[in-house]
């Protein structure tokens, strides 16, 4: 029993006298931060061979190391963001340490949200835009980086906010104006721009008017060209009806416009009682005396 | 040996027993159906002849029927085929005679007048139509007459249709996740009441759609206690009109069946729409509507199709407004025709009787299918 705890003992002294030489010659020497993408360089203490680790977010290096040299890492080597874990495992232990990847400083990428893609004309705060500014990698840039917005329509009005991000992203909301079209929304960073279309579109019908005259036995009604209230075309395809009542009895028709008007035959009874209307929008009322 | 094989043995026996029962003593029902017998009785009165002819229907059996009546030098057997199943495609082409009624009018020693109401059952639900036979004595036995109804024959044409057309291409899946994808429709519930009927409560009200393009739609709702806690949440289904052109309104009806008011504390409403690609034709007109007073209170009318496109199946939804304007009611009604160009086809909308006091005008929305496309 004696012998075999001699044996034990004398075996744990060998292994603390195995211990690696890189202990003794001190830590690895690392860079406190890298910018994604590029190069850096470990050095090793001690002398002899040992296995450099490198483990990160969705990233593993692993190099055969000759202690006491400077290990050089190229360009892209290591491009996600975050924090990374250096492991120097020699043959009987290990030395631990870590740094972090930072996203590059210069912004090379631009996810824009702009909503909606379509609205009324005229409608304060209706537009919004956000921006994520993300370097070359995809890594967020969460430094403040100043991002400018402009909403362009056709007819030249530009609406510019300029908004430093925060953590990453910056906002901003825009009014839609008064004239219908196809606006551009541009977001700038420097040279880096992303741009998105925003239909203005024109509001409820204003003003809806309707003529009636006969046509054989029947009665010809026809609206006005269709307007909203800033005098933008109401878009073909829009309904409109139109109700005759006649001795208690009601006929209606929904009815597309086309070509920006609307028009239907309908009986055509002494006395009745033409209207018009579009959505909740109620337009003239004719009374039909032949 | 235990009880499970006991059982076992019992059931085998059973089912034995049965399935000789059934070969030599087979109901009559069942061997009409396997095309060995027949259902039909002698027609020694009017009433069976009647019968008769409602079982040929149900069975489909159009030979037999046609030769059954007593008028059918009037028209040929595929004339009297399309006037019970349609000419189009239309709900009837694909509707079951589930049951039949028949009720004497009026008898003497030649002819009687027999009510023939027929119970169908459809995709959309059950419908009844009613046909009034002359039925003539022939000989020992009764033969109908079969009331035809020959549909109007539209003439060979051309009918030019510029029609509008919205057609929607979505963002593909190789684009930035921060492209803009096209808008969904901006749609607006602009009246809604909840009511208490005998049945459970029922939300009522009208949804717009007050963008630019087309949107197919649908209502949710869901009841909350006064603790906010959920009660039931049901949809509009089919009462509603779910496809909505720029600036149309539709009704919609809300069922929630064995719940009473009393127990709400208010209502969450969901509207929701989808941008879908859609025609504006066909246009229908609702021509002639007309409220008809209790008893037997109804909306009737005509749907007139200005296009020249066959629309198989129509629906028909009517809002019922009291003098103030507001939305008391909403009831629905599928046409079982197919609507041709310019061919008047009429519609009944019934009002239930405790409101139709409360009526006072009304407005119909028509929905429309048509093969090959819907609107």
């Amino acid at each position: 029993m004696r012998s075999r705890w001699a044996l034990l003992l004398s075996g744990l002294a060998t292994v603390s006298l195995m211990q690696p030489a890189f202990a003794e010659g001190g830590s690895m020497i690392l860079p406190k931060t890298v910018e994604a993408g590029n190069s850096f360089s470990i050095q090793t203490p001690g002398t002899g061979g040992a296995t450099l680790y490198i483990v990160g977010p969705g990233q593993v290096l692993k190099r055969d190391v000759q202690l006491g040299q400077i290990t050089f890492f190229p360009a892209g080597s290591l491009y996600n963001a975050g924090r990374y874990l250096v492991v120097l495992a020699g043959e009987s232990s290990t030395e631990t340490d870590s740094f972090d990847v930072v996203p590059a400083s210069k912004p090379a990428v631009l996810s824009f949200l702009a909503k909606p893609s379509r609205l009324p004309v005229g409608l304060h705060d209706g537009i919004t835009g956000a921006v994520y500014v993300f370097d070359a990698y995809h890594n967020l840039i969460a430094v403040p980086t100043p991002v400018s917005f402009e909403l362009s329509s056709p007819s030249g009005n530009v609406q510019k906010h300029i908004v430093d991000t925060k953590d990453g992203a910056a906002w901003t909301v825009m009014d839609s104006t008064a004239q219908q079209g196809i606006d551009r929304f541009v977001a700038r960073v420097g040279e880096i721009s992303s741009i998105r279309v925003v239909g203005q579109v024109p509001g409820d019908p204003c003003g809806l008017k309707m003529n009636a005259q006969q046509s054989g036995q029947q009665v010809q009604l026809a609206t006005d060209p269709v307007r909203d209230c800033n005098g933008n075309a109401v878009p073909d395809g829009t309904i409109v009806t139109f109700t005759a009542t006649y001795n208690g009895s009601q006929s209606t028709i929904d009815q597309p416009l086309k070509h920006g008007i609307a028009e239907v035959k309908m009986s055509a009874h002494n006395g009745a009682k033409f209207t018009v209307a579009s959505g909740v929008v109620m337009g003239n009322q004719i009374r039909w005396e032949k | 040996m235990n009880k499970g094989s006991l059982l076992a043995m019992f059931l085998a026996a059973s089912t034995v027993a049965l399935i000789l029962v059934g070969t030599v003593w087979p109901v009559q029902s069942a061997v009409a159906y396997a095309g060995a017998g027949s259902l039909l009785r002698s027609s020694s009165t009017p009433e069976s002849a009647a019968t008769n002819l409602a079982d040929e229907i149900r069975m489909q059996a159009w030979d037999k029927a046609y030769a059954s009546l007593a008028n059918k030098a009037q028209f040929t057997e595929p004339e009297f085929v399309h006037d019970i199943i349609g000419y189009d495609s239309s709900l009837r082409t694909y509707a079951t005679l589930e049951s039949f009624e028949i009720v004497p009018l009026h008898a003497s020693a030649n002819d009687a007048e027999i009510r023939i109401k027929l119970h169908w059952s459809t995709v959309v639900g059950a419908y009844v139509s009613t046909r009034d036979l002359h039925v003539v004595k022939n000989g020992d036995g009764w033969e109908p007459e079969w009331p035809i109804v020959k549909e109007p024959i539209v003439p060979p044409q051309v009918i030019t249709v510029n029609y509008l057309r919205w057609d929607v291409i979505y963002r593909g899946s190789g684009d930035d996740w921060g492209a803009q994808d096209v808008e969904a429709p901006h749609v607006r519930i602009v009246d809604m009441h909840t009511v208490e009927r005998a049945e459970g409560v029922v939300i009522l009200g009208e949804l717009l759609n007050e963008d630019v393009v087309p949107a197919y739609v649908s209502v949710t709702a869901t009841l909350l206690s006064k603790s906010q806690s959920s009660i039931a949440t049901e949809g509009s289904f089919d009462k509603i009109s779910h496809l909505l052109l720029p600036k149309q309104v539709t009704p919609f009806l809300i069922n929630f069946p064995n719940v009473a008011l009393s127990e709400v504390g208010s209502v969450r409403m969901v509207p929701s729409s989808t941008l879908v690609s859609a025609s504006a034709d066909p246009v229908i007109e609702i021509e002639d509507q007309q409220l008809n007073p209790a008893p037997g209170a109804s909306l009737t009318g005509q749907l007139k199709n200005q296009s020249g496109q066959v629309v198989n199946v129509a629906h028909v939804l009517g809002t019922f407004y009291d003098k103030n304007g507001q939305v008391v009611w909403v009831a629905d009604e599928y046409i079982d025709r197919a609507l041709l160009p310019q061919i008047p086809v009429p519609f009944e909308i019934h009002i239930p009787q405790d409101l139709a006091n409360k009526v006072s005008s009304q407005r119909t929305v028509i929905a429309t299918y048509s093969s090959g496309g819907s609107q």
